[in-house]
Formats: structure tokens, sequence, C-alpha cells
């Protein structure tokens, strides 16, 4: 039904005029009705929420049938549903919206290697630990011998994954130990750029390091223990029966060793989890994280405390995305002039090739050339993220920016062009005293438009590690456990930025306006 | 003055062009004597408009010669970067549109030309500029933007633009196309005063009364044939 629907749908728009494509889409609606109806009456499946992308052997595609999902997470799923006699209905969410999508009921449990942390504790119906991890270093083989813990990474610059424990003990060490945290939205990319020499160290928790440890070299996984943490299941916090329920459940597979089957499957079993599971059979209270002081967690304390604690962070990162914007915008100028005018003055092979890198760069997703350019060219040129991040807006914004030049150049009526040659002027002079200068005060309103537009673009370039204002304020939110405050203060800094650019931009439009004497 | 009048400052000779099939000039020859106004009449694409562009250097024509106060242009081959320059020296244009750059003033548009393609010094153009525009009664309109003036200003603006840079020969496309009758007359004694100064003007014009008034001389054109008053 969900494939017919489209296949429907697109038939009939592609093929008919409206009223064979309208009775289509009554149809389609129709029958997506009835289905929802039949939906309903029957056994309700458990809804579970996880991100495919974070891999094995927590949740992945099964490599012999993609459409599949395996991992223990997957397994640990199907052991809930069995549990409540229901089927178990996959829903993919990204890492990091995980909490929130839970709480705002997309899904009944998110299970995805999510850790126990005081802020979910605070937020959401966490379950009981089902797993214990270490977090541990990695570096390069050649700093093994002489890197045992943060402090020995004064000045380093160390990765991990985005919302997680491991970032918040990097924010902390940070200010103890002088190292430089960096935040990445997937756990295989800090790894790589530990290879590249792009990072000094990776912290992040033993199953990850050991299952990327035995994929690829040229690292090692130091043995000291960082901090220990625990994943757990979420629940939005009104679901506080089924977590029991769920308890009940992991309470046996502990008891009759399925949760251990199904871990030694995934050979993530080892000599912590018996001993978690004691403590927790036990009755005893697991803290959410241990060796870590987790007292000064923004879930910990007020709203209004976290919002001071997070605002100079907002604030330098929002310098970060001015900065970003106003060095890409203007490189992102000068190429497009560049390109523009190549397009209307150059020789043909000139003008196809910059015909064919402006609908290149237009037709591709700049998140797609971030990559490239950061990841994809790595071994050819290891770009700062940073450089990377000002060169691909650049060069995204130079396609956009050339076309705004190069229609506003051929708006130029031909008279003004004919009235500057016959004055005696050279061709250069033509462009560049009649033109160019009346081309420019039409190009002037677009340009502001997409300055303003590069200013919230730029918060795609935290795919390459450099934490903007929208990055920031994810990491906050986060931590948080709430977007409410951090939403807010995130949108007035953007206004900030914007409203002023537009203002300006009124000022330059009324200077050069005409208004009768 | 008085004895350069036999002095030939423009020489058109068997001037064709054809776009296509199209024949636009079909072989048109011109003598203009220094002092005339000449005004070039005939219904619409009977290739008045055509011949003044060529003469500026706008148009390429398949062959025949323009020489202009010894400065000559052949036919086939696009005319040189240093022919144009120095043609260019010798003629001016006024279009019928007038065609003012619309981003610059009224005095910046007359000071463009010296400045940056005869290296006057600015402080001299601008002098020179409000001097012109004071003869042709809009100094007051110095600083006001090309959308700013009314169609009778903005033709004296173009007329004081072409002549910043002194050209002998002064080309005007349909001047009085858009003048109500007054400013026509005004228009008329403004041309007499240049023929005094001893420039040479050639003007295309559908209007017969104000050709008979002022012209010193009407060729007739039809079909890019010069029909009467070639010599």
């Amino acid at each position: 039904m969900t494939v017919a629907i489209p296949g429907l749908l697109a038939a009939a728009i592609l093929s008919a005029p409206s009223v064979s494509a309208l009775s289509a889409i009554s149809a389609a609606s129709a029958s997506a009705l009835s289905a929802v109806s039949a939906f309903s009456q029957a056994p309700q499946a458990l809804r579970w929420a996880g991100d495919p992308e974070g891999g094995a052997p927590f949740v992945e595609a099964d490599p012999a049938h993609p459409d599949q999902l395996v991992g223990f997470d997957v397994e640990i799923a199907e052991l809930f549903a069995r549990a409540l006699g229901r089927s178990t209905e996959f829903v993919n969410i990204r890492f990091e919206s995980i909490d929130q999508s839970i709480a705002r009921g997309d899904a009944d449990i998110g299970l995805s290697g999510i850790e126990d942390t005081p802020a979910r504790r605070t937020a959401l119906a966490v379950s009981m630990p089902y797993y214990e991890f270490r977090e541990v270093l990695s570096v390069r083989d050649a700093d093994a011998s002489h890197v045992h813990a943060l402090a020995d990474l004064r000045g380093k610059r160390v990765a991990t994954l985005g919302g997680t424990i491991a970032y918040e003990i990097l924010l902390r060490a940070e200010q103890e130990h002088g190292l430089q945290a960096l935040s990445y939205d997937d756990d295989v990319h800090p790894f790589t750029d530990l290879t590249l020499g792009r990072v000094d160290a990776v912290l992040l928790d033993n199953v990850l390091a050991e299952r990327r440890h035995r994929v690829m070299g040229g690292f090692t996984v130091l043995p000291e223990t960082i901090a220990i943490g625990h994943y757990v299941a979420v629940l939005a916090p009104q679901n506080g029966p089924l977590r029991d329920t769920l308890n009940e459940t992991l309470r046996g597979a502990m008891k009759d060793g399925r949760l251990e089957r199904i871990l030694t499957k995934w050979r993530v079993w080892n000599d912590d989890q018996p001993k978690l599971y004691a403590r927790v059979l036990a009755g005893e209270p697991v803290p959410p994280v241990i060796g870590f002081d987790t007292s000064s967690s923004a879930a910990a304390i007020s709203r209004w405390e976290a919002t001071r604690r997070y605002l100079p962070s907002l604030l330098r990162a929002s310098v970060v995305t001015i900065l970003l914007s106003c060095l890409s915008m203007g490189l992102a100028i000068a190429i497009g002039v560049a390109i523009a005018t190549g397009r209307v003055y150059g020789a043909r092979p000139a003008q196809i090739a910059l015909t064919a890198y402006v609908e290149l760069i237009r037709g591709t997703p700049i998140l797609l050339q971030l990559f490239v350019l950061y990841y994809g060219l790595a071994a050819a040129i290891r770009l700062p993220a940073f450089a990377a991040a000002l060169l691909g807006l650049a060069l995204n914004y130079a396609a956009y920016e050339s076309e705004i030049y190069r229609s506003a150049l051929e708006a130029i009526p031909v008279g003004q062009l004919e009235a500057a040659r016959t004055l005696g002027l050279s061709e250069r002079q033509v462009l560049t005293l009649v033109r160019a200068p009346q081309a420019f005060r039409l190009a002037l309103a677009p340009m502001t438009n997409d300055f303003v537009a590069m200013l919230k673009d730029s918060s795609l370039v935290s795919v390459l590690t450099v934490l903007e204002l929208t990055k920031q304020t994810q990491i906050f939110a986060t931590n948080l456990g709430s977007w409410v405050i951090p939403g807010s203060l995130c949108a007035a800094l953007y206004l900030a930025m914007s409203l002023p650019l537009a203002a300006l931009a009124r000022r330059m439009e009324r200077q050069w306006r005409v208004t009768p004497p | 003055m008085a004895g350069d009048t036999a002095v030939i400052v423009l020489d058109i000779d068997d001037l064709r062009l054809a776009r296509g099939a199209r024949t636009i000039l079909d072989g048109v020859s011109l003598d203009v004597e220094r002092g005339e106004i000449l005004a070039l009449m005939g219904p619409s694409g009977s290739g008045k408009t055509t011949i003044l562009r060529a003469i500026a250097g706008l148009e390429r024509f398949d062959s025949g010669r323009v020489t202009i106060d010894g400065v000559a242009m052949t036919g086939g081959a696009a005319a040189s970067a240093r022919t144009l320059r120095d043609l260019r020296r010798k003629v001016g244009m006024v279009f019928q549109f007038h065609c003012l750059f619309e981003h610059l003033t009224a005095v910046a548009n007359v000071c463009l030309a010296p400045v940056h393609a005869h290296g006057v010094a600015p402080a001299d153009a601008k002098r020179r500029a409000l001097d012109l525009l004071k003869t042709f009664g809009v100094e007051h309109r110095a600083d006001a933007l090309p959308r700013q003036l009314s169609g009778g200003e903005a033709q004296r603006v173009a007329i004081a633009r072409a002549l910043a840079v002194d050209p002998p020969v002064l080309l005007m496309d349909e001047p009085t196309a858009s003048l109500d009758p007054e400013r026509r007359a005004e228009l008329g004694a403004l041309l007499a005063g240049l023929r005094q100064q001893g420039r040479t003007l050639v003007l295309s014009t559908h209007d017969e009364d104000f050709a008979s008034d002022f012209a010193t001389r009407i060729v007739r054109m039809q079909d890019g044939l010069v029909v009467s008053g070639a010599d």
C-alpha cells in the first residue's frame, strides 16, 4: 500500500491533466484511510527508534539483506516485543534526535546504544541498564606509549561523538586539562581523522572503539578506563508502566542467559556485564556515570543557571558563524564575479567550462560537496576543518552569485554600452565604469538575500566538526534535554546577526534609489 | 569659419550592408561638408539610423568606406581597436533615447569620457562639463540622476556628453521624437549655435517641419538607397 500510493500519484501526475489526477488522489487517499483503520484494529506493534547509521553491533542494515536490520539492540527490541506479545516496528531516527522523538511520541522506546545520563533520567523514563561500557582513549600507535589519561593531552585535539557522555567529559577536560574537544556527528570519522592526523585522540566507549579497531589499523585503543557508563532504553516520561514491564523482561533475560547470548553473539559480552547484572538484580542503585562527576551537568541545575553557563559558548559559536559567513561570502562574491565575467565575455570553451561548474554545483547537495571537500579529497589535500568549511560554502555560493551577476550584467540595456563605446571608452572601461556599477545595483537585493541565507547555511558545516551556532545549540539542547531555551537563544542570536545586515542593505538601496529632488 | 565651408569632413562611399537575406544599405554614397546640418529623412526601415550607427562604428558593414576627418573605416572585417579609438575622437552620437548612464549624475555623465578616455584631470573635466551644461541651459540639473530629468533636459545632457570630447561631427538619431513644439524650436536654435562653432551635424528625423526649418540640406532615403539630396 505504501508503495502503491506514490506510484499511483506519480502516474497520475505524469500522465494526465487535472480531472484524472484529482480522482487518482481521492482514490489514493481513500485507500490510505482504509489502511489506517485496518492498522488500528491489528495488535499494535512495538515502535522502537534507532539510528542504523550507528551501525553494528547496535543497529545496522544487514549486509546480506540491506532492507533488514541486525544488531544487539535489534534483538533486545525483539525480546521486549515478544514479552509484550507484540510485533516490532522500526522507526529510523537520527541518533542525536532520539530523546526528542521519544518525548514527542514518534516511537514507544529508543534503543541505539543510548547512554544513561542525568539529563535523560530527568527528562525521560529510563529503563534499567542492560550493558556496561568504558570510555576509553584511542591514539595513533606512535603516541600509545606516552598517553594514559586526559591530562596527557594538553593542547591536543580530541574527538568524539556529539551528544554523548564522552563529549561532556571532553568539555570538562577543556577547562581542566587545556585540550580541545571536537564533536562529530558519527563515530567513524573521528577515527579516520585520527589516522589522518587531523585529531590527536578519540574518546569513545570501548564498544565503538574496538569495533572500529577491528576494521581499520593505525591507532591503539588504550587500556585505561576514563569513565564507566551504561546503555539503557528510553521512553516518554508518561510511559512509566511500560518501562516497568520492560525492566521485568530485562531482569528475566539477565537471569536466564538470554541477554548474555545476544551480547555474546555480537561479540560485546565481557566480564563487566555479570557484575552489572548482579548489582541490578540485587536492587542496588546504579549511578548514571561512574568516574565522572555529573553533579554540575546541565540537567542537575536550573535552566537559568544553564543558560548563564552556556551563553558564552553560544556567543563564541556566533562569532564562528559570522566570521565564516563573512569570509565565505567575500570569497563567493570574488569567484562569482570571475565566473559571471567569464560567462559573459569569455571564449566559448571557458563559457562551457564555467556553465558546467555552475550546473554541477547547483545540481548537487551542498552537504555532498562539503563531504567530498573534507573527507573525499583528504588523501590528496588535507584541508583543516575551518578552511574546508570556508572553501565549501564559498565554492557553492559562488555558483549562485555568478548567476545573479550574469543576469544583472545581461540586464543592462545595450544602449548604455553603445553610448559608452561611442564616447571612446575601451571594452574594459565599458565594463568597469558603466556595466558593472549598474549591474551591482541590480544584484544588491538578491546578494543581501544570499548573505542572510549563508548565515543560516553555515550551520551545515557542523558536519565537518566546525562548532558554529546551530551545532552549539544542539549540544546545549541535548545536555539540557530541552530545546526551549537553547532554541530561543539561538534564534535571537541569528536574528541579531541577520537584522543589521538587512538594515544595512536597505540603507544601501536607499542611497542609490532615485528620489525626486 | 567661412573659408572652411568647402571642406568635406564626412565621406561615405558605396556603403553596403545586409543582414541575412535582407539588404539594409544598398550602396549609399554621401559627402558632408563642414558646418552642414544634414537631415536624413525617409520611412522607417529605409536605413537612416543604420547609416548613423555605421558612421559611429556601432554597425559593421559589408563593403564600402567611411572617412571622417581623415580617419577611414572600410567594410568587411571588424574595425581595429585603434581605428575605432581614432574614429571616436572625430564623431559623437546622441541616441534617440539619450542612453545617459543611469548610475551617474548629469555632470558625471559628461565628465566620464574626458577623464577616462582622454586623461583630462577630473577637476578640469568637471569645470568644462559645467560650462557645457550651462551653454545648453541645464547647469541647474548638474547633480540630478538621468531618471530625474525631463526628456528635453536629458537630450541636452546627452548632447553635452557627446561634445565633451570635442568631436567635429555630431550624429543625432531622431532628436525631435520626444519634444513638444516649443522644445523643438529650442533644439533648432541649439543646433544652429553648434553649426556656428564649425561643427557638422547629421541627424535622422521623420519631422519634415523641423528639417525644413533647421537643416541646411535634406537627404531622402528609401530601401537602403539615397533617392535625393546626395549632392
